[in-house]
């Protein structure tokens, strides 16, 4: 599974990188970066999804890899 | 206001700045949201206020149909002389794309999560003053001598003005936020002393540029140009209007809860790693600022005969409270993990404070609940709220408990 930012949707609202700053970083904007290639383990994926479930903008997507 | 008419019915004839309306709007949106969902006034000259969060929604985002030119509701319209389209009074907030953009971009690294971090050892310096000035024997008012304090003084340590100039700086602020809904021409002559003292700070920095503020708008460029004054000016007058009450109001909302509910501050006291989500409940809770919004053309919109200029009271606190998007929106949950709160607005116009915003509030609460861990309401009646789009109590007198 990977998570993805929507550059498009953000806003730098800063609640993902403030619930998962392992997952998430901000940029010199401070819109929301994903770090790495946003792959997912088992041990991140909830964060992840609490991360999304707290965008005001929609902006976080969870993709389930094939 | 004392010489308006009463509301009847705030479906068809509402007033934010009607008395009802500023004690306790919350009843009030609920019913709205129920009945309307749009509700309708003529006063200000017709305008329009969408009680969910969906309609707030739309119109926060739909640029197209709105224009952000002027964004504090008031009897008057904006003209081609005093706001310029498309770059307005105070860029970005009065801005429209595509210049918008251009603007916010300029000033958005000076408020990212990385510089606005850098401040918290300061701030937290600043409340620790505060507090040690504040003879706690018994009432504490935590919004004037507290709440009220703390955004003018990390704004003006921003800008790089001097801590000796506290005083004037904090009158200019008072003409700034309480004059901004004035005639024009009233507007101009209550703004003169402020934009000297103003003009006199950037020239100092023109000839001698620091690490600061003021010395980045100065520096800041658009297409190779630097910046007209007047954008510069405009752009300390809008981290002003939008920094400091709005600020206030939070801080203050947040003790006013605090000191009601024993609960949930004796739970902050013992779980201090709970406050960054409590902070976001304050927010969604408490969320001090209304934004407004023009339409451009007449048209039918969310069902409604929306005509050219008017108003959109753009409720984010009544968003907020939406139990289409909130389970149990009417109830205060110190520990909501799952808060899509839209406080700092939603779209292109983002509060662009809002880290700063949150670390103010969050340092505020911190310090004075480790300084006061138990404290309660001294009298409810003796509770004022602010009036107008920026909410929260300006009198908040708390008995201090051992």
């Amino acid at each position: 599974m990977k998570v993805v930012i929507d550059a498009d949707l953000c806003q730098g609202q800063g609640r993902c990188f403030s619930i998962a700053p392992g997952i998430f970083n901000f940029d010199e904007l401070g819109d929301g970066v994903v770090i790495g290639d946003g792959t997912l383990s088992p041990e991140t994926i909830d964060l992840a999804r609490l991360a999304q479930a707290n965008c005001p903008e929609h902006a976080i997507f969870i993709e389930e890899s094939s | 206001m004392t010489d308006k008419p009463p509301v009847l019915d705030f479906a068809t004839d509402f007033d934010h700045t009607d008395p009802e309306w500023v004690n306790d709007p919350y009843p009030i949106w609920d019913d709205l949201r129920e009945r309307c969902p749009v509700a309708h006034t003529d006063r200000f000259g017709g305008a329009w206020f969408p009680a969910t969060h969906a309609g707030v929604s739309a119109i926060a985002k739909d640029t197209e149909n709105f224009t952000s030119r002027d964004v504090i509701v008031h009897e008057g319209r904006p003209t081609e002389v005093d706001l310029p389209a498309p770059i307005g009074l105070a860029p970005p907030i009065t801005s429209d794309p595509p210049f918008h953009q251009i603007a916010r971009k300029l000033i958005l690294p000076a408020f990212s999560p990385g510089v606005v971090n850098a401040l918290e050892p300061q701030i937290r310096a600043l409340c620790n003053s505060l507090l040690d000035d504040i003879i706690a024997e018994g009432v504490v008012n935590a919004s004037m001598n507290y709440a009220r304090l703390i955004p003018p003084s990390v704004i003006r340590e921003m800008l790089g003005f001097p801590e000796e100039d506290m005083d004037i700086f904090i009158r200019c602020v008072h003409v700034i936020t309480e004059s901004i809904d004035r005639p024009e021409e009233e507007r101009i002559e209550l703004f003169a002393p402020v934009e000297e003292y103003f003009r006199t700070k950037i020239e100092e920095h023109m000839e001698n540029p620091r690490d600061d503020l003021t010395s980045f708008l100065l520096n800041a460029e658009i297409n190779g140009e630097k910046l007209a004054v007047e954008h510069v000016f405009g752009t300390m007058v809008l981290i002003l209007v939008a920094g400091i009450d709005t600020t206030w109001g939070a801080i203050g909302a947040s003790l006013w809860h605090l000191a009601q509910h024993p609960d949930d501050l004796a739970r902050l006291v013992d779980e201090p790693d709970l406050m960054p989500v409590a902070i976001e409940e304050f927010l969604r809770f408490y969320a001090p600022v209304t934004m407004a919004r023009l339409v451009k053309a007449d048209m039918e919109y969310l069902g409604c005969p929306m005509k050219e200029y008017d108003w959109i009271l753009l409720g984010f606190p009544a968003a907020n409270r939406d139990p289409v998007v909130f389970k149990d929106a009417d109830k205060f949950i110190i520990d909501r993990a799952e808060n899509r709160h839209v406080a700092f607005g939603l779209g292109i116009h983002r509060c662009i404070g809002s880290n700063l915003a949150r670390l103010e509030l969050r340092v505020a609460i911190e310090e004075f609940i480790k300084r006061y861990p138990k404290f309660e309401l001294e009298n409810q009646n003796d509770v004022t709220w602010a009036q107008g789009q920026i909410r929260g109590p300006r009198n908040l007198p708390l008995r201090i408990l051992s």
